[in-house]
């Protein structure tokens, strides 16, 4: 029977990576995902998992070498952070078009300047049209599921695609929770061997990654699109068979208390937490106050959302990335263009709050939620606002 | 000038776009942008196949005579080969039209 114990967020995901029997690990640290990898090179120096840990001089190099690996039917890891995120850019766009299930752990971080070796979501939200599947944790438990369900849905032929999985840096990768890690037996079961429809085989050679030229590279982007959002079905049926497995059950989309609500909140990854607690604290003061959280970010989860939020009067998006001379932050904008026109639909007033670190506390979900009440009466100048951003 | 509409469907396309094929870049004609081409003087030559190493398109092939000649739909005319040429036997003659 798996136990419940103690034990440090990252410590835990590199467990799952062994439990989900990694077989090549090209990493390269970075605060503050850096617990992640440095325990995955101990398991394998010490025996306890039989992979290639490869410690590459970049995460640019970690990206290659995790192409490399996957094109050659090795089931792949690694895991990243801010800088070391975008020093990968350029290689993470290629995965996905060639279809390569390689699984990254983001521990999500602010960029520079200035530095800061924080939690926002700038880091991925920079990364959006990568093209990989990406899903966003609440708490440490969570982090460990969506690792495994990961490994399960990247490979599964009908998909074939990447996936990172984010967690938000330091508020979960260095926070000691009560996980419970699963038994061997289970994953295996649920984690079937890496069996890829096309690999790297000198036996029988192909090529993959050529020129697209312009009377092939429309189709192949096409291709790439359709695929990923057919991955939906996918991920939604390892979803299901994960709560089968290991009794515990995840949705592209969570409500709390957002029955006849008509304000609700909308978050990604671990301020969650802190908004349930604040919606709590609003309902058992007679507000109409609930909370909508994203779990799938890409393939964004359009009809999931519009079942879970589309009867609330007004939607409060918070952004955790301020993206310089945008109308508004990605979550909003992904939302307005889901709700466009659509009569009956939710007003939509965007926040960016929580970067760089900066704490969103259950006072700051309540500001938002007096504010976006509001506008809902007068509408604001500005498509979104810094909440919490001191003037003077 | 030409329409480069699509030659391939989104539903039709390789896996990945992978092309399953080895050895198929033979079937690619590349030179057609070529804008100056290598010709050998046979008078200079010396058959020492310095052009058919260097070549970084491997478009030279020994005629039966052992004579090295491009072939003009792979050749770019990149000029490497008249570059090396120890007899100074190959000259790059600007392509018309």
């Amino acid at each position: 029977m798996a136990k419940r114990v103690g034990v440090e967020v990252s410590i835990a995901i590199a467990e799952a990576v062994k439990l989900a029997k990694a077989e090549v690990i090209p990493a390269y640290p970075i605060t503050p995902q850096t617990h992640i990898v440095e325990h995955l090179s101990e398991v394998v120096a010490n025996g306890e998992l039989d992979a290639e840990f490869i410690p590459v001089e970049s995460e640019h190099a970690a990206m290659s070498a995790c192409c490399g690996s996957s094109a050659a039917g090795a089931r792949t890891f690694t895991s990243s952070s801010s800088q070391g995120l975008s020093l990968m850019s350029e290689v993470l766009y290629i995965p996905p078009a060639m279809r390569l299930p390689i699984v990254n752990v983001v521990a999500n971080r602010a960029m520079s300047a200035p530095i800061s070796i924080w939690n926002d979501h700038q880091d991925i939200m920079v990364q959006r049209d990568i093209g990989w599947i990406q899903t966003f944790a609440e708490n440490g438990q969570e982090a460990v599921d969506l690792t495994l369900h990961a490994f399960r849905v990247a490979e599964d032929r009908r998909v074939s695609l990447p996936i990172i999985v984010n967690i938000d840096g330091f508020t979960l990768s260095h926070v000691i929770e009560p996980i419970e890690l699963p038994d061997q037996e289970d994953v295996d079961a649920y984690i079937p061997p890496f069996k890829p429809k096309y690999k790297l085989d000198p036996r029988k050679p192909i090529t993959m990654g050529p020129v697209g030229i312009p009377e092939v590279y429309t189709e192949a982007k096409m291709l790439q699109d359709q695929v990923i959002k057919n991955s939906k079905k996918v991920i939604l049926k390892a979803w299901k068979e994960f709560a089968e497995q290991f009794g515990r059950e995840y949705n592209p989309v969570e409500t709390y208390r957002t029955e006849d609500a008509e304000i609700m909140l909308v978050t990604m990854g671990s301020i969650s937490e802190t908004a349930m607690t604040a919606v709590d604290k609003m309902r058992d003061a007679g507000k109409s106050v609930g909370l909508v959280r994203i779990r799938l970010w890409r393939p964004f989860p359009g009809p999931e959302f519009r079942k879970a939020a589309g009867k609330a009067k007004v939607l409060a998006v918070i952004d955790r990335t301020l993206p310089p001379g945008a109308l508004c932050g990605p979550v909003g904008a992904e939302l307005r263009s889901l709700f466009y026109k659509i009569p009956g639909s939710p007003k939509i007033f965007s926040f960016v709050a929580g970067l760089g670190g900066r704490d969103v506390t259950v006072a700051r979900f309540e500001e938002i939620v007096e504010k976006a009440t509001g506008y809902a009466k007068k509408r604001p100048k500005e498509l979104y606002e810094v909440i919490g951003v001191r003037e003077k | 000038m030409a329409v480069n509409d699509a030659i391939v469907g989104w539903k039709t396309i390789t896996w990945g776009c992978h092309v399953l094929e080895p050895g198929n870049s033979a079937e690619f004609r590349t030179g057609d942008w070529r804008s100056q081409r290598p010709v050998v003087d046979k008078e200079k030559c010396i058959k020492c196949g310095m052009c058919w190493i260097f070549c970084p398109d491997m478009a030279y092939s020994q005629d039966d005579e052992g004579y090295y000649e491009a072939d003009m739909e792979y050749c770019k005319g990149c000029g490497i080969c008249a570059h090396e040429c120890p007899k100074d036997a190959i000259s790059m003659v600007a392509e018309e039209g």
